[in-house]
């Protein structure tokens, strides 16, 4: 079983990420066209499907410990994951708030649910930045590595504006928070057992 | 059962001819010839209505789901034939009365309100409907009543999105008696000229146009002329979020969201926003019912 997965992922090449990454996001933006509030749905799906990404992103790492590699996909689905969050933050300042700038600025400063949306945007920035070879040679294995662990934080705060946006809390937003904070301490975890092992 | 007797689908305005409704009103005198007369309600607006779909599938309903599109696609479920209404609490005329009865002697014509969520979206629906003050009037309202109380029906089979949540069912919610009173808030019993859609409420709902969506209560099963403020259901969910008055107004802002614009659903993604105009421009008819209110405090 997990052969096959390893076997069929070898076979895959990384830029099918992409290419399935950009068609999805086509499809979610040609789909929004037809629903009533066409702004409000593709701002949500694009958002939701962006911290879905994200924590399939985190997934990566935790899979190889039981043996699943499909370490060649995590740059790309980073940065699609990262597209997709990027696109959410367009869709809500062009679309949703229709470039209402002083609007725009109140909900930047006054709405928790928002600050914390943005802090975890700012947060992916440096990591689509650097998800590059040339980046990682300059920064160098260990500090780039040290960087990247921003992606926990990042998708965290992710998750925790996911909760906040909802009037009532749901089971899909408790999944997303509780998938996000289990990886983290998943992650914890085994990096305090390697240096118990090392020590 | 007819909750429309003095309509029937035919006496309908399609779609189209309301979008020519200046149009219409142009050539009046050449149509009053070609059909019966209908004069629109002097509390309609003139502007021009969401799309019948629109209408119907973009829809807050928790009982039936969280996502919008939810009420659509599952409240065909829920039967509203037989309907009966408790009519209780300081009244003369309290008891069990079937819709027909309820409604009885009851003037039902057309009302183009705009409906304003909290959320920040809004619509125009034609909205078939009586005034409430008519019913309240017909009931007897005792000198001790000063609110009335409503409660929607809750039917975990019919209505998936009642197990699960967290909500303590049913929906309750409740109006001043002088706004329960004014000629503005309607029962609605169709849109469009339809029958109330099942996703809209069926068979009847309450319509308060300056108010926030949330308190145009859904399927009413319970009318209860009270002497305190009633609990209602979003107030308890969240008190700071959502006010017992809850008037639409652009100044106070939801504790996560600017009140000060809206969308107007209908014109596409790139249709943008509007701005919200206080008591959803009903101001005129509604501002002195809150003559010494603080609205920031009474939000």
């Amino acid at each position: 079983m997990l052969n096959a997965i390893n076997q069929t992922a070898r076979r895959i090449p990384a830029y099918t990420i992409y290419i399935a990454g950009i068609a999805l996001a086509a499809w979610v933006i040609f789909s929004s066209l037809s629903t009533p509030d066409p702004a409000k749905v593709l701002e949500r799906t694009l958002g939701t499907r962006g911290l879905q990404i994200l924590i399939a992103t985190l997934c990566i790492t935790p899979l190889r410990w039981y043996g699943v590699n499909l370490l060649k996909f995590r740059r790309a689905l980073g940065l699609m994951g990262f597209m997709f969050i990027a696109l959410h933050l367009t869709t809500w300042v062009v679309l949703d708030l229709a470039l209402r700038w002083s609007e725009i600025l109140t909900e930047l400063t006054k709405r928790p649910f928002i600050i914390v949306g943005m802090l975890a945007f700012v947060a992916l920035i440096p990591l689509a930045v650097t998800s590059n070879n040339a980046m990682i040679e300059r920064l160098g294995a260990l500090r780039w590595k040290r960087l990247h662990w921003l992606a926990y934080p990042a998708t965290l705060a992710g998750a925790v504006h996911f909760v906040m946006i909802g009037k009532v809390y749901t089971l899909e937003s408790a999944l997303y928070f509780a998938a996000v904070a289990g990886l983290l301490i998943a992650r914890r975890l085994k990096a305090r057992k390697k240096a118990l092992q090392t020590a | 059962m007819s909750y429309l007797p003095e309509y029937t689908p035919a006496d309908v305005t399609p779609p189209q001819m309301f979008l020519n409704r200046r149009a219409l009103i142009a050539g009046a005198a050449a149509l009053t010839v070609a059909s019966p007369a209908r004069a629109g309600s002097p509390y309609s607006t003139d502007e021009v209505p969401n799309t019948f779909e629109d209408i119907t599938t973009y829809n807050n309903y928790y009982e039936f789901g969280y996502d919008k599109a939810d009420p659509a696609a599952y409240a065909g479920k829920l039967k509203t034939d037989p309907w009966s209404v408790v009519v209780d609490g300081l009244v003369d005329n309290p008891g069990t009365y079937s819709l027909s009865d309820l409604i009885a002697g009851q003037p039902i014509e057309e009302r183009i309100y705009r409906f304003r969520c909290v959320e920040a979206w809004s619509m125009i629906v034609p909205w078939q409907g009586f005034q409430l003050s008519g019913l309240l009037q017909k009931l007897g309202v005792q000198a001790g009543a000063k609110y009335v109380a409503f409660e929607t029906i809750v039917r975990p089979d019919e209505m998936p999105g009642i197990s699960g949540s967290m909500i303590d069912w049913p929906y309750r919610e409740g109006l001043r008696l002088d706004e329960a009173m004014h000629p503005l808030t309607i029962m609605a019993t169709g849109l469009y000229g339809k029958p109330m859609p099942n996703q809209n409420g069926a068979p009847i709902r309450l319509i308060v146009p300056w108010k926030y969506g949330f308190k145009s209560v859904k399927a009413i099963v319970r009318i209860s002329l009270v002497a305190e403020q009633p609990v209602t259901t979003w107030n308890t969910l969240a008190a700071n979020e959502y006010g017992f008055y809850a008037n639409v107004n652009p100044e106070v802002d939801h504790p996560r969201w600017s009140q000060a614009s809206e969308r107007r659903i209908g014109g596409g993604l790139f249709a943008g926003r509007i701005d919200t105009v206080k008591f959803n421009g009903y101001g005129d008819q509604v501002a002195s019912l809150y003559t010494g209110q603080d609205l920031t405090k009474d939000y």
